[in-house]
This record gives structure tokens, C-alpha cells and sequence, in this order.
């Protein structure tokens, strides 16, 4: 079913891997929270520039330069608009976990003593926990960790207790890549800025899905990959709020982020570029721009009912299987379906769904903790996008018997 | 789908359903520990090593269909044979699982451990199918380490 505003089939259309068959089936594609496939806009977009535009950006005096450079820029501006920020506050890296790493090597480092704590939820990625246990080892800080509940639901209650005098920085997931539970980051943001803590998203998992205003969600930092919103792998974006950013010290040091240099003394460039070291990622940052300017030509409202619907319609379908237990049933989700099989174990479930040229992740999805506070080594995660349908779940169902059939 | 089949034959999917010597044997005097970071697989192989011979072997842990089956396998293929045969089955079982899956395979002397032919159609899962062969042979070197397949 096609929710008003909104063709699937045609969106499909602009996808063209999409078009083949696995193992002698038409492709099922549902790993999008890994990540996701591109539209063809996004791959002439890549070519466009390679073949007409491309150049060092920032420096050459020469037409070729000046066209990359605007190209890249523009994507800048694309950026900023996407996430409700200004152009200076937008920093372009390779993904989300360099982002996160970012701000625990510069914020974090200059922030952070013996003693502070920085409070994460049990429910992050291993590169929104990762980053601020290295960081807590340095310092000799302290990691805490907000509970979810059995449904994977942040207990706000208790990250209420834990924001202390001592916390410097609250990390926290938009999305769950592992549960699909959708944070209540504006709550968050609330309860730690009342205390004077800022507050990290990590929204890797939000905005392929819903629109994201960072001004509204009233967040300091916010990361995300190009990757997972239909762009090319390899470029990723921290927002900043300008007067941190302008206060942080530099990371990488290099070219690019400097404005002057001698051997005595060097002294930085302005924001965003004072983080930007080295020749970055051009034509992937074009690429990341092409792929914002693809989802936002879609009806937002439309393309988020859409999912809403495949959501729903999958926990119904899962959930009638005998033996299947969904992990994550929060009341705010987003398109993630992780789940067990009684008695069959998650890889040999993706290795059999496989057989079907269905497309799912198995595993602990870098998120161990994740899986330890279920009491499960591992789960199936089938996640959806924009190109999904119903009928990409009806084969997965199917698929699922076909497991079972095998294992009886 | 016949890929599918010869991958999770019924022999397999009998030992993943009712793995054989599944416990910590009493006078086991070697283990190790295994993990597949992959898919979370988890498993502690014991040997019971008398002279030149393995008297007996059990292994613990979770794994998948093909980890587990092939651990179970393992163990009954090991047991009463001298330290010279079980790193010559170990050697054959390696090469069956790793061989090029247009060709025959060579599953000579490997009894029913032959089974593990179809991984070879599946090269994610070859080191599903070693883990426990892998996790046997530290033991038996007494390395400590414990072995991992990636």
C-alpha cells in the first residue's frame, strides 16, 4: 500500500541496484540502518563532478578550483538548511563516529577531569560509547549509563538522577541502530540544560527517517553519516553550536585549518575550517549534498507515514510468527525490526534469508551492550528506508517459515 | 536452495539440536576458549590428554547451527585418537572447509566430519564451521590464547 503523496514504486525507480536478483530472487533489500542504497542522483552527481568539476578546493586561483570549491560549499549550505544550523557550524568528517571521536578529542580533552562524568544510555552504538570510555581512561573520569526498560525505552527517571554537578557532557542516541527506540532528545536536552549540560546526539540513525531541527531539538552537537542518508560512505557531519565550536580547540592539525604558520607559532582558521585539516572527502561531500537535495524533493510528511505503515505492518507480521521475539518495542520507534527465533541462531537465519535474496543484518550491531541487557548473543535486524514496501516484509515473513521449515 | 541443503544437512542439524558431549569432562587437564566476534559465537573446548592420546573431550558455549554441529562433530571424531591423528583430521577438515567449491571435495579419512563439505558454498561461515578445530588445537598447545576467527 502507497500512503497518499508518496510513490514508492517510483522512488524505487531512482535506486537501480534495487533491480536485480540474489541467489535467483529479487532482491530484498532491508540493512538500510547499516547502510543504505543510493538514487541515481546521487551517483550522477558523483560522475558530474568528477568529470566536469573537479579540483583542490579552497586555494586555486584557477576556474576548475572555484567550481569545486562552490560545489563543495554548497553543500555546506545544503547541510545547514537540512539540519536547521548555520553553514558555520556545519563540519564535514568521515561519518558519525569521527564526529563523536571530535568532540571527545577537543571538547571532551579540554572539558573533562579527574572525576567529571559524562553520561551516555544503554542503548548507544560502540561509537557514542567508545570514544568517551577513552576518554574517561585519560582523565580519569567516570562513564555513567542511563537504563533502558524490557521494551528498550530510555528510563528517563533515572537519567534524570544521574545528570550531576559533575556531568560534563550527556551523549545520547536519536535513534537506536540496535532497537529503533526513537530518544526523547528535546526532554534530554530540557533536563541537561537545566543543569547546564550539554547535550551530544548522535542522529546516524534519524535522518534518513524524520526531519531533524536542531534548534528545536535544542542539542549542541549533532553528528550524522552521509552513508546512511543515501550519500556516499566516507563523509560524515558534526553540527557544533558556533560559540562551542569557536571555544574548542583544534583537533587535527594540517592544512586547511590554519590561517597563518611559522615555525615559532600557528594560528587557526575560522569555524567550521579550524576542524577541516587535510584535502577532506570533495566529491563525497558533493555527493552528501546530492542525497539531501534527493530526500528533501520527497513529501517528508508522506515518506515518514510510509515508513510508519511498513513499521507497523512488519511488528504485526513478525510478531504473528510462532517462536519470533522482536528486541525493541519501545513506544517511539523508527524503522528498525530487530528480533530472535526460538532455538535457531541469527546467522544462520541471515544465512538462509540470504538464500532467499533477502538482505538482513545479523549479529550484535555494534551495540554489545545492547544485546547483554536482553540476554540474547546476537539478534536479526531488518531495517527499512524509503525504497521499502510492503511486499520487500511479505517476503521476509516468508523467508522466515523457510527457516523454520529447515530447523523443525 | 540445494546450496541451502547441503549446507545444513540433517547430521548438522541433528548435533546442533542435541550437541554431543556437551559438558566440562572431570579429569579434563586442557581447555581454551574460542570466540567468533562475527555472530557472538562463544566456546570453551576441554581435553583430557593421556601420553599421546585425547581419552576424552567436551566443549560448552553458544554458537550457531554450523559452529555447534561442527564442535559436537568434532568431538566425537577426536575422542581415543592419538595427538598425531587429530592434528592430521584437523588439517583435512581445514582443507575441506577452505577448498575451491568447484571441485570435488576431498573429504578422505574424515568420516562423518564430510558433512562440512557445503560451507565451502558459504565463506562467511568457514570460520563458523573452524572455530571449535581452532579452539581445540590452542588447547592442545596449551597457548592460553584464546582463538579467535577474525
Amino acid at each position: 500500500m502507497s500512503q497518499a503523496g508518496y510513490d514508492v514504486d517510483r522512488v524505487r525507480k531512482d535506486f537501480p541496484i534495487l533491480d536485480q536478483e540474489v541467489n535467483g530472487h529479487p532482491l530484498v533489500f532491508l540493512d538500510s540502518a547499516a547502510s543504505a542504497q543510493k538514487p541515481r542522483q546521487v551517483i550522477e552527481a558523483l560522475s558530474r563532478f568528477y568529470s566536469k568539476d573537479y579540483a583542490n578546493i579552497h586555494r586555486g586561483v584557477y576556474q576548475l578550483s572555484e567550481r569545486a570549491t562552490a560545489a563543495f560549499e554548497a553543500s555546506r549550505q545544503k547541510t545547514a538548511r537540512f539540519l536547521g544550523a548555520d553553514p558555520r557550524e556545519i563540519v564535514f568528517v568521515r561519518g558519525t563516529t569521527e564526529a563523536i571521536n571530535l568532540v571527545a578529542q577537543t571538547f571532551g580533552r579540554e572539558g573533562v577531569g579527574r572525576g567529571d562524568e559524562i553520561l551516555i544510555t544503554a542503548m548507544e552504538h560502540h561509537s557514542n560509547i567508545v570514544p568517551w570510555q577513552m576518554l574517561c581512561e585519560e582523565k580519569g573520569a567516570i562513564l555513567r549509563v542511563a537504563p533502558i526498560d524490557d521494551s528498550g525505552a530510555l528510563m528517563l527517571e533515572e537519567f534524570e538522577k544521574l545528570v550531576s554537578p559533575r556531568t560534563k557532557l550527556v551523549a545520547v542516541a536519536h535513534v537506536s541502530n540496535a532497537l529503533g527506540t526513537v530518544n526523547p532528545v528535546d526532554e534530554i536536552t530540557r533536563i541537561a540544560h537545566e543543569r547546564g549540560v550539554p547535550v551530544l546526539v548522535d542522529g546516524a540513525q534519524a535522518v534518513p527517517h524524520d526531519r531533524v531541527d536542531v534548534g528545536a531539538l535544542d542539542c549542541d552537537f549533532y553528528a550524522f553519516s552521509s552513508h546512511k542518508v543515501f550519500g556516499p560512505s566516507g563523509v560524515g557531519v558534526l553540527y557544533g553550536r558556533a560559540d562551542l565550536l569557536e571555544a574548542m580547540p583544534p583537533w587535527q592539525g594540517g592544512g586547511e585549518m590554519i590561517q597563518s604558520v611559522t615555525f615559532e607559532k600557528s594560528t587557526w582558521n575560522a569555524i567550521p575550517h579550524k576542524f577541516e585539516a587535510g584535502t577532506p572527502d570533495i566529491a563525497g561531500v558533493v555527493g552528501l549534498g546530492a542525497a539531501l537535495d534527493y530526500v528533501e524533493s520527497l513529501d517528508r510528511a508522506a515518506l515518514l507515514a510510509h515508513e510508519r505503515d511498513l513499521l507497523d505492518y512488519g511488528t504485526a507480521a513478525l510478531e504473528a510468527i510462532p517462536g519470533v521475539r522482536l528486541i525493541g518495542t519501545a513506544p517511539r520507534k523508527s524503522s528498525v525490526l530487530s528480533f530472535v527465533i526460538d532455538g535457531i541462531h541469527p546467522h544462520d537465519v541471515g544465512t538462509i534469508l540470504d538464500q532467499h535474496g533477502i538482505a538482513v543484518r545479523t549479529g550484535h550491531h555494534c551495540a554489545q551492550p545492547v544485546m547483554e541487557r536482553f540476554g540474547v548473543p546476537a539478534t536479526v535486524r531488518a531495517s527499512l528506508a524509503l525504497y521499502n514496501t510492503r511486499s520487500d516484509l511479505d517476503a521476509l515473513v516468508k523467508g522466515i517459515h523457510a527457516v523454520r521449515e529447515l530447523f523443525a | 536452495m540445494s546450496e541451502l541443503r547441503e549446507l545444513y544437512q540433517t547430521v548438522i542439524l541433528d548435533h546442533n539440536r542435541k550437541p554431543r558431549n556437551f559438558k566440562r569432562p572431570e579429569d579434563a587437564n586442557r581447555q581454551a576458549d574460542g570466540h567468533n566476534p562475527l555472530c557472538g559465537d562463544k566456546i570453551t573446548v576441554y581435553l583430557t590428554v593421556e601420553g599421546d592420546t585425547v581419552t576424552d573431550v567436551g566443549f560448552q558455549g553458544e554458537g550457531c547451527a554450523i559452529s555447534t554441529a561442527s564442535a559436537s562433530l568434532m568431538t566425537e571424531a577426536i575422542k581415543g585418537r592419538k595427538l598425531a591423528e587429530v592434528e592430521a583430521l584437523f588439517e583435512g577438515f581445514h582443507a575441506l572447509v577452505t577448498s575451491d567449491p568447484t571441485r570435488e571435495p576431498d573429504a578422505d579419512g574424515l568420516g562423518k566430519l564430510a558433512v562440512f563439505g557445503g560451507v565451502r558454498e558459504f565463506p562467511v561461515r568457514v570460520k563458523c564451521a573452524t572455530l571449535a578445530w581452532h579452539t581445540m588445537r590452542n588447547a592442545l598447545a596449551e597457548s592460553g590464547e584464546t582463538a579467535v576467527t577474525e
